[in-house]
């Protein structure tokens, strides 16, 4: 028999959406001329990732990004789409879905792949303007706007996705609150430690979390302008999203007569009370339970593809263990299992609260049966085999709540070794079901890089909680030539050197200017990007202080223009007050300048400065002229480079001071300004141990003792806040003052751009730099180099940069066709 | 600036007047303009202000075709005024038509 279209079976795909698309894709995958299918979807739109919806809201990624499915691919393997319609009803009888506008679509096989609707609180004021959901395209794209508008968003309902959805809003800079009904976040997935921590990191990047809240009304006339909570508080809102969870969608299958507790009951292979209807995804319901995640979709998938395809007519779906991961950047955050323990269950837990790590697992009768993972989730893929594999952890007890690497370590087994002995059908990617001997295949056919292995064999392409084998097995397969790929991050997307490679490279092959840089080491883009450019300037700049010319066209706007740009496209500028001590005459220069140039607001800094906010770019060259006038030279508050010296009054003054600590931050301050570096740099001294100029939250610190000096090192209150460490005691000022030239120029010949000395040291090791500076011969060459840089940039840029540079003309606009222009224009056009 | 609204080109000043790889602004009745020279001398003029937060794009870094917004960086073409990468298809900074002859640099306005 010819394979007519009219003799293949029909089967009709009722949702387009993950599951949909999956379905199709597996069972296309199996037999791809057996069928004539036919896709249904409500939105107009292909099939995409919705999981990846919140990275789209928080701007990480673009819709693009996250199509799985697109009409192209539709079309080429011959999949007939409907998408924009619904359907109205299912004709069992006649095996027909009837659609919306009364188009019927017979059918061999139906499969309902219909998903979830979200939930939404019957609250009074639910169907004001500005209450969303957060579940499919339309609602980001109404997020975003709102999000454009700024204002104040309310997430009613603190599980992954409501804490997803604020971090999106939050990051598009309106102002978030996440309602949550019991006292600990995503209580489903963690235990009240983590949800602390959880808390903690929201509220670091601008989630506010207000926990056992009942939502009582949403308030506002037509447009949400609050939300009135049962204890009476009220939370001013102008968008309120609704994540407070989903409900299978069981229309239609439910008025065709289908049996439908909560889901649409199926058997183990995914078929319905019709046995020519199955349902997959999130609106079937199995051994009593509905699914909101995505690795039970893919399982299900699989499963009815099999049996629909005949390959395996017996699969079967058993259930699934959860894992879940949460997508906010730089939280770390892994969950599965029974973390919660119960009868029988013993913990092991880890907590290191300085570093924001948590560990817990539940081991129960010598087996891995949960965990929770916050900080630090690397392991979590880890684990999570172990979950699955159910076999005893008796012999790795002690050392398991450490990991994977400590635990095969001590067991003097290289992790990779115990992937490498994995069979063949040892399944490694349990969202897209790929097994150990498919991801080697597309490695050894040239996938050889993660992304690569991503889009090739789709492991590790869902919820990533198998990266770590998924990188393993990238090692093993691939040997030494992995390696070469795993080095370090390079700069930006220009080259494939990092950091380390370019600054060695400009020091051997005698690199002088950014053009020469690009060349020899194959850059990839004509001039660089804002990335690099600005880094190779610096490194330039700091190996060949005397050859090169400075690029001010590769440095950030600040430091081309010699002050701070602000929100509104002004200006600040900050005059240097050496160990921020000021005079009469200081202040009443600042002052005139204040008054003749209309300064909005003067602020003292936390460097002991004056900032003087809101000047306009073309009245910058005369306010530097004032300044300079009055014997001010920049702050370089705008700058990677040296800002201030922060002291406080020391023996001169204090009852408690031991040595002169203002004397010596002027000292510090005059022998280092001027100085650029990979990234601002800020000192202090303290005249004792009081420490009143907090000198041991600074990148470089002196607290005066009785018997000298303490230098200390690499503190940091920025985004980490980080303590310092000694580096180590002298007895004079000319010592304390040598030390710090020498630990400047140190770090700046080895530091990478825009790394901060605390994360640079946490880099090398505090012993590195110990090791560097402990000589005195050493000492000497540092200094005499930072000295010769010194010669060269110790310059005023007020004075002189811009004369220098580019021409003060540069500040104000080229042409101004404000008023007259146009008129002159219009007089041009009536002659 | 619509197709019906009478449009002319105007003289704004020379391409000497404009740093290579950097930017100039113009002041108008609509807003400002920025003006841009690329690494290889090319010209191209947009709104002065970026799609994301109103940042002033003459203030950027110019790299390829592109400017760097200074407040967020986000990366914008100077040929089509679009977002670029990541932030793809979130915003468009108007370009202004532009023409150079003998080395004065003309802008298309409404007059």
């Amino acid at each position: 028999m010819t394979p007519e279209t009219a003799s293949k079976e029909r089967i009709v795909v009722i949702g387009a959406g993950m599951a949909g698309g999956r379905i199709v894709e597996e069972i296309l995958k199996r037999k791809d001329s057996l069928f004539e299918i036919s896709i249904i979807g409500a939105e107009s739109l292909p099939t995409y990732d919705r999981i990846q919806l919140s990275p789209v809201l928080a701007g990480e990624k673009t819709f693009d990004q996250i199509v799985t499915h697109s009409q192209d691919w539709y079309d080429a393997n011959g999949v007939k789409t409907h998408f924009g319609y619904w359907v109205q009803s299912v004709d069992r009888a006649l095996k027909e879905v009837v659609l919306h506008d009364g188009q019927r679509i017979p059918y061999d096989k139906l499969i309902l792949a219909m998903g979830s609707d979200p939930i939404r609180l019957p609250l009074p004021g639910a169907d004001l303007h500005g209450v969303v959901a957060f579940r499919d395209l339309h609602d980001v794209d109404a997020m975003q706007a709102a999000a454009e508008r700024g204002g104040e968003a309310v997430v009613i309902g603190g599980g992954l996705l409501g804490l997803e959805a604020a971090y999106g809003l939050a990051k598009r800079g309106m102002k978030a609150t996440v309602i949550h009904l019991v006292d600990v976040l995503m209580e489903r997935q963690l235990d009240e430690a983590a949800g602390r921590l959880l808390e903690k990191a929201l509220l670091d990047r601008g989630v506010i979390s207000v926990l056992n809240a009942q939502s009582e009304a949403i308030l506002g006339e037509t447009h949400v302008e609050g939300l009135r909570l049962k204890d009476g508080r009220v939370i001013p809102a102008s968008l309120l999203v609704m994540a407070v969870g989903i409900r299978p969608h069981v229309e239609p299958a439910k008025s065709a007569g289908l049996v439908v507790e909560r889901g649409i009951v199926v058997d183990d292979q995914m078929r319905t009370s019709d046995p020519d209807i199955f349902a997959v995804g999130e609106c079937a319901q199995h051994r009593g339970q509905c699914y909101g995640l995505v690795a039970p979709i893919w399982e299900m998938c699989r499963t009815l593809a099999d049996v629909l395809t005949a390959k395996n007519p017996d699969s079967a779906y058993l259930g699934t263990s959860l894992a879940t991961r949460l997508k906010v950047s730089g939280v770390d955050l892994y969950s599965a299992g029974q973390f919660g323990g119960g009868e029988g269950c013993e913990d092991i837990v880890f907590r290191d609260p300085g570093r924001g790590v948590y560990k817990r697992i539940v081991i129960k009768d010598d087996r891995l049966v949960g965990t929770v993972l916050f900080g630090e989730a690397g392991d979590g893929g880890w684990y999570f085999d172990l979950m699955k594999k159910a076999e005893s952890v008796a012999g790795i007890r002690d050392t398991l709540i450490f990991g994977q690497a400590v635990t095969h370590a001590l067991a003097g087994q290289d992790p990779s070794d115990a992937v490498a002995a994995w069979p063949d059908a040892t399944e490694v990617c349990g969202c897209n079901g790929v097994t150990k001997g498919q991801v080697v295949a597309s490695i050894c056919a040239g996938h050889t890089t993660l992304d690569g292995l991503r889009g090739a064999c789709k492991a590790s392409a869902s919820c990533g909680s198998c990266t770590g084998i998924v990188e393993s097995l990238l090692k093993v397969t691939l040997g030494d030539s992995f390696k070469a790929q795993t080095g370090p991050k390079s700069i930006c997307k220009c080259t494939e050197h990092g950091h380390a490679v370019v600054r060695k490279a400009i020091i051997d092959l005698e690199l002088k200017t950014i053009p020469d840089v690009m060349q020899a080491l194959k850059w990839q883009t004509p001039d660089g990007c804002s990335s690099c450019r600005p880094a190779l300037n610096y490194y330039l700049l700091c190996a060949w202080p005397r050859d090169y010319h400075d690029d001010p066209r590769s440095r950030f706007v600040n430091e081309r223009n010699h002050a701070n740009i602000q929100k509104d496209g002004t200006y600040s500028v900050v005059p240097r007050m050496w160990g921020g001590v000021t005079s009469a005459k200081e202040l009443r220069a600042i002052a005139d300048v204040v008054d003749k140039f209309d300064v909005p607001m003067v602020k003292v800094t936390g460097g002991q400065r004056l900032d003087l906010f809101g000047i306009k770019k073309q009245d910058l060259p005369a306010v530097w002229a004032d300044l300079n006038a009055a014997g001010m030279v920049s702050g370089h508050a705008y700058a990677k480079a040296l800002r201030t010296v922060k002291t406080c009054v020391g023996s001169e003054w204090c009852r408690f001071g031991t040595q002169d600590s203002t004397g010596l931050g002027i000292k510090l301050e005059q022998a280092t300004w001027g100085s650029y570096m990979p990234h601002k740099f800020k000192m202090a001294v303290s005249g004792c141990p009081r420490n009143c100029a907090e000198a041991t939250i600074k990148d470089f610190g002196v607290i005066c003792v009785d018997s000298g000096y303490e230098l200390h090192v690499g503190g940091n209150a920025g985004i980490h806040l980080r303590g310092t460490e000694l580096l180590t005691k002298v007895a004079t000022e000319a010592e304390a003052l040598e030390w710090s030239m020498a630990f400047v120029q140190l770090y700046r010949e080895d530091a990478w751009y825009l790394e901060r000395t605390a994360p640079w040291i946490e880099r090398v090791g505090l012993q590195f730099v110990k090791d560097g500076l402990a000589e005195p011969e050493m000492r000497a060459v540092l200094v005499a180099r930072f000295l010769e840089s010194q010669a060269v940039y110790q310059i005023d840029p007020w004075a002189e940069h811009a004369p220098k540079s580019e021409p003060a003309k540069v500040f104000s606009p080229m042409a101004d066709l404000r008023n007259g222009v146009s008129q002159d224009q219009l007089k041009e056009c009536a002659q | 600036m619509n197709a019906i609204s009478l449009m002319n080109w105007v003289d704004v000043g020379h391409t000497s007047d404009i740093p290579h790889q950097g930017a100039r602004r113009i002041e108008t009745d609509m807003g400002a303009i920025a003006v841009f020279c690329t690494v290889d001398h090319e010209y191209y003029a947009v709104m002065d202000k970026c799609p994301h937060k109103g940042g002033p794009l003459s203030e950027g870094i110019v790299h390829g075709r592109s400017i760097a917004c200074p407040l967020h960086n986000w990366s914008i073409s100077l040929q089509s005024g679009e977002a670029q990468g990541v932030d793809a298809g979130k915003g468009c900074a108007p370009p202004v038509p532009l023409k150079v002859e003998n080395g004065q640099i003309f802008l298309s306005l409404p007059v």
